[in-house]
């Protein structure tokens, strides 16, 4: 998801814990809300800062993608609606960065550490956009995706990232709807149109399905991360959630999915259908995908050449903080 | 932490005429005025607001999370202060 493959703390048994950490454990499970100068196990702490700190980082990269297009915009009306989404997204960033600094790590921590690759964003911002059409695709398919995992972590334990979620989750819908009337317009347009919507399919499809990470049903970090309440589902039920939900999305804008084997299971009550390539998932995590480097180069150049205006705004405030107490000073 | 880190303020909203500001979260700016005005696009970008309040965050002096006992509990057993306690006849009519 927008926090793939984040690696948990060891699951210790209820007899491995410390009364202090079964007493949190049972708060957990009672349902209450951890906030953050209450006591917590250190890895509780340190999972959420790495997972909240992704989740960030995607939604500051995640603007990259479709920045690509706002002034190629074919309309003023979608050059708007489309500035606005983005404009979201910065703001999901910033909801989730504070609420990762209130488990002790700065701002600037966070960001050098994602300048130097320490930290990861979501493998989906890897890849290029490179029609009109895969604005359409991102907002359905990709803030989609991201709903499905978002709308679940509203109901997380920790205090401030829940209330993040409820903010963030308030506004995806805006995104996903946003993105999937771009897909109908194109659809019922010219037939260059739609084969436009459809090559954006085929493109986002299984890098959209590679967002939800590899199956992790067996996994002891994923265990962890659930009896802490900071994942709510696995991988493959989100993942499974969200091909239901879509294939008939997809068949209602008269587009194929790029699935031969995508079937409807009547025994299960489920779509049958072909995982992505998590080879290519793999490498593009590494940093290999199509568009790592430039991703990185962008926020990186940003961070840089922003340096003079955000020491230029601390020198005014340092000035006028000075002017005033002076001016106090000269009235007494 | 880095010393060049804008400090971090806490935003609190008034969502309508006649209702309290609310706290809504926090974001970091250089001083008072720039916090103003980054709340206004962080925090109200749908009219969520009327009002914003802005206030550094280390000026909040906060309970401690260890006091919630001695602070809270012992309303607990001060069940009268609620007016259900009282057992009215409804016979006296709505009060
Ligand atoms: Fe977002
Ligand atoms: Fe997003
Ligand atoms: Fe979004």
């Amino acid at each position: 998801m927008y926090a793939q493959m984040v690696k948990s703390e060891g699951m210790k048994s209820s007899e491995e814990m410390s009364p202090e950490e079964r007493a949190f454990q049972d708060r957990i499970d009672r349902g209450e809300k951890v906030e953050p100068k209450e006591w917590m196990p250190e890895g509780y702490r340190k999972t959420l800062i790495r997972q909240i700190g992704q989740h960030a980082h995607s939604e500051i990269v995640g603007q990259l993608p479709e920045g690509n297009w706002i002034t190629r915009a074919p309309t003023l009306e979608r050059k708007a609606i489309l500035l606005a989404k983005v404009q979201d997204e910065a703001g999901h960033g910033l909801y989730l960065y504070s609420a990762a600094e209130t488990l002790g790590v700065s701002r600037d921590e966070l960001l050098e550490k994602l300048h130097s690759g320490a930290m990861k964003y979501s493998s989906i911002f890897n890849y290029p956009t490179l029609t009109w059409a895969d604005m359409g695709a991102v907002g359905w398919l990709v803030d989609g995706a991201a709903i499905m995992n978002q709308v679940p972590l509203q109901r997380t334990s920790y205090g401030p990232y829940s209330r993040a979620m409820i903010r963030i989750c308030k506004e995806e819908s805006f995104h996903q709807r946003q993105g999937y009337a771009i897909m109908m317009k194109m659809a019922r347009g010219t037939p260059e149109q739609k084969e436009m919507a459809q090559d954006a399919l085929n493109r986002f499809w299984f890098p959209a399905l590679m967002m939800f990470g590899p199956s992790d049903k067996d996994s002891v970090h994923s265990a962890q991360s659930m009896a802490w309440k900071i994942k709510m589902n696995t991988n493959d039920e989100l993942r499974q959630k969200f091909v239901d939900e879509t294939v008939p999305q997809a068949e209602y804008l008269g587009l194929t999915v790029p699935d031969e084997t995508l079937k409807w299971n009547d025994k299960r009550g489920h779509y049958d259908f072909a995982e992505p390539d998590w080879q290519e998932f793999f490498e593009v995590i590494k940093g290999n995908g199509p568009c790592n480097q430039e991703r990185l180069d962008a926020r990186r150049r940003a961070w840089d050449e922003g340096a003079w205006f955000r020491d230029g705004l601390t020198a005014y405030a340092g000035k006028a903080a000075a002017r005033r107490a002076g001016a106090s000073v000269a009235a007494e | 932490m880095s010393k060049k880190e804008w400090p971090l303020w806490e935003i609190f909203i008034r969502g309508q005429h006649g209702l309290n500001h609310r706290h809504v979260g926090s974001l970091h700016a250089p001083d008072a005025e720039m916090a103003v005005n980054n709340a206004r696009d962080v925090y109200t970008r749908r009219k969520e607001g009327v009002s914003i309040w802005v206030v550094k965050s280390t000026d909040i002096t906060a309970s401690a999370p260890s006091a919630k006992g001695p602070l809270f509990d012992p309303a607990e057993s001060k069940v009268y202060r609620h007016p259900t306690f009282f057992d009215i006849p409804d016979d006296v009519g709505h009060m």
